[in-house]
């Protein structure tokens, strides 16, 4: 695949040339926050390609907080009275700069269940299809970064279009799909950077891999039954000092729970999907008032099954989880999921993990 | 592939209060699209979404049967929000319904053996649709012995009593109907709870034999081990699970047990299945 090379005195020109094919998504500072936030950027906008990682990560852009799936009108006078109509969507190109590596192996993940051979989620699926992912590699991986650990890596270029490197004075942009191929044309990226550029690549890709010290391993995991995961006796330990806030879930890139919401005002009503959270009671309370995970315990045992577990299990394809470590600098009460798989990989059952804590 | 959120337009032709407690009404909804009906084509034992814009949406399993043509059919009971506002439309009001989702019971496999069908309360529903469609002139023959034990709190409380009477009468149907008490003299049936019952009435669990069981869980606690003493092996016990649902293809998250989706891969489960699977419902 082809490299090319761009010279950061060009980069916003080729940006603003890019601005009027696509719509363009990037990280921005947040004002007075500290943090950055993947945003739709204005015409003179650019995205921060300094940001070092989001708060939220990018999902947002295929998978908004709150999306209008339908609209609807209850006045009785209308032909259409109580039926559901979907509102005219903009599924333009849209492009993701400065995405990094690990947030694109997500959106990979996510497409798991939303597009499926049975059942499609247009919302999800035509965003994700108008999106042209043009990846920022992670030069300086921070210390909660495992993604090598997981189905990507700094440099990985799964679920990318075009991966960019910082190199100091140029970004390298290697051309990975045809999608690729269309944006560097629209933002006049021509300068090819030969065999010096991809070894170039190759060096910042090594040094950046072993910069990640933290790893995780679920070999055991795999081997083990979901049920003896699932009885086995760490869970009360490892739920200990959650405090269901869900902000793990929201953080997640991976994460894809939703409800389905109405909103009426007056005789106008929308149909909404929205975000939610295995960690809040009322994800699975039934009108009985019976709670199948109505316990604290019940609900982080969910998530971490769910992400360790089950997904492996149901796709045979790796875990639900990227490593990118949000949820790890988010968690109030300093929960690691890299500690919560160690210590199912390392549980076996009928163990005496008892005796071995004395 | 079409929006599997997007409900088809219906229209409610006929409301049926099925019980003395009028808790229970039955809802036969026509398709405002008449194309739409052949789209919902669905086997006994799945459910759909019922859908009141403004109020939400709820899981319902299909009570009318593959049989039947024209309509599609619910029995709901009276429990929340959309459940009571469903309750107090009326025929002629429009509303939408979604479907059908999940799996079925596994008729391809009960093809040639006898038939033990247990259930409890109002979750008669989609053992309704069984019967009708085993029942049916060009299935029955499909099938062997057919076995039904059906219990509600009262004689009052017992959905579908016209069919119920009509279905005591044929030969080819074995009706064990029960309540749990009653003070009317003319009771011609059963008294008594389900488990009991079944184990006085049902047939002998073996290689040809499948039970099918629904009910409320206290039912099926007790009716479990009656249906091992009677010889039903754990992959011949079939069971219809319910779980709080929003989308009901799998997407939204919540309806899982382990790894499977009580929505998409379920409702129905054999309880040899059930026992493999964390039993978060
Ligand atoms: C497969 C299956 C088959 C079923 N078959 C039948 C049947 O044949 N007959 C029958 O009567 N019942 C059946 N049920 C049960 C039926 O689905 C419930 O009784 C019904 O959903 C209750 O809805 P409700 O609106 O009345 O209750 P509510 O508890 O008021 O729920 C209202 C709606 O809002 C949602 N909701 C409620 N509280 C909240 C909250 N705090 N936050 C967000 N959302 C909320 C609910 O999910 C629902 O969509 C079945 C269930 C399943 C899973
Ligand atoms: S962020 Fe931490 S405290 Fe909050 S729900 Fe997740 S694990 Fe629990
Ligand atoms: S589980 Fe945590 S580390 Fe893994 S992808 Fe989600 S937020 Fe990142
Ligand atoms: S109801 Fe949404 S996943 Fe089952």
């Amino acid at each position: 695949m082809k490299v090319l090379k761009i010279d950061k005195k060009d980069w916003a020109g080729g940006i603003q040339k890019a601005h009027k094919a696509y719509r363009l998504y990037g990280p921005v500072q947040v004002k007075d926050k500290g943090f950055s936030e993947f945003q739709a950027l204005g015409p003179d906008a650019m995205p921060d390609m300094t940001a070092t990682d989001t708060r939220l990560s990018p999902k947002s852009i295929a998978f908004p907080p709150q999306e209008v799936m339908m609209v609807f009108t209850t006045d009785e006078n209308s032909e259409l009275c109580n039926q559901m109509q979907v509102p005219q969507k903009d599924y333009a190109p849209r492009a993701i700069i400065g995405i990094r590596p690990y947030d694109a192996a997500a959106f990979l993940l996510v497409k798991k269940n939303f597009d499926t051979p049975e059942y499609r989620d247009p919302y999800w699926c035509d965003a994700y299809e108008a999106c042209t992912f043009i990846g920022l590699a992670v030069n300086t991986p921070s210390a909660l970064d495992f993604s090598t650990s997981t189905k990507s890596g700094p440099f990985d270029e799964n679920g990318l279009d075009v991966l960019l490197v910082d190199t100091g004075n140029h970004y390298l942009a290697k051309i990975l799909t045809d999608k690729g191929a269309a944006f560097a044309k629209s933002a006049a990226w021509e300068t090819e950077a030969g065999a010096a550029g991809e070894k170039q690549i190759a060096e910042l890709k090594a040094s950046a891999e072993k910069q990640i010290r933290a790893t995780v391993a679920f070999d055991n995991i795999q081997r083990q039954s979901i049920m003896s995961l699932y009885e086995a006796d760490f869970w009360e330990e490892v739920a200990f000092a959650c405090i269901n806030c869900g902000t793990c879930t929201y953080v997640c890139p991976t994460c894809w729970c939703f409800d389905i919401q109405d909103e009426t005002h007056a005789k106008c009503g929308k149909r909404m999907k929205t975000w939610d959270s295995c960690m809040y009671p009322l994800f699975t309370i039934h009108t009985t008032g019976h709670n199948p995970r109505g316990t604290k315990v019940q609900r982080v045992r969910q998530r971490f099954m769910h992400k360790l577990k089950y997904f492996l299990d149901k796709y045979e394809d790796g875990i639900m989880c990227v490593g990118c470590g949000r949820c790890i600098r988010s968690c109030p009460v300093n929960i690691d999921i890299r500690k919560v798989c160690d210590i199912m990989n390392s549980y076996s059952a009928g163990a005496d993990t008892c005796a071995l804590k004395k | 592939m079409q929006n599997p959120y997007l409900p088809y337009p219906v229209r409610i032709d006929q409301i049926i209060t099925e019980t003395e407690d009028k808790n229970l009404k039955t809802f036969k909804f026509v398709f405002l699209n008449p194309q739409d009906e052949a789209k919902y084509a669905y086997k006994a034992g799945q459910f759909g979404e019922l859908s009141i814009p403004g109020k939400g949406e709820i899981p319902i399993g299909i009570a009318s049967s593959p049989v039947e043509k024209g309509f599609v059919m619910f029995t709901v009971n009276k429990a929340g929000l959309v459940t009571n506002h469903l309750h107090n439309m009326k025929v002629g009001d429009v509303m939408g319904i979604r479907g059908p989702l999940g799996n079925w019971y596994p008729w391809e496999k009960l093809e040639g053996k006898n038939i033990l069908i247990v259930g409890g309360g109002f979750a008669f529903t989609t053992l309704r649709s069984s019967i009708v469609y085993m029942l049916d002139p060009a299935n029955r023959s499909k099938f062997g012995t057919i076995d039904v034990v059906y219990g509600a709190r009262s004689p009052g409380m017992l959905l579908y009593k016209q069919e119920l009477i009509e279905w005591e009468k044929r030969d080819d149907i074995n009706m064990h109907i029960t309540v749990d008490r009653t003070d009317d003299p003319d009771w011609k049936y059963n008294v008594g709870f389900v488990p009991p019952i079944t184990e006085q009435k049902a047939p002998q669990g073996d290689e040809n034999t499948y039970a099918i069981v629904c009910g409320p869980p206290i039912m099926i606690k007790f009716t479990q081990p009656v249906l091992e003493k009677l010889g039903y092996a754990h992959d011949h016990i079939i069971m219809s699970l319910e779980n709080r649902m929003k989308c009901g293809f799998g997407m939204c998250g919540r309806c899982n047990i382990g790894k499977e989706f009580v929505c998409k891969d379920g409702p129905v489960f054999t309880l040899d299945q059930i026992n493999m699977t964390p039993r978060e419902y």
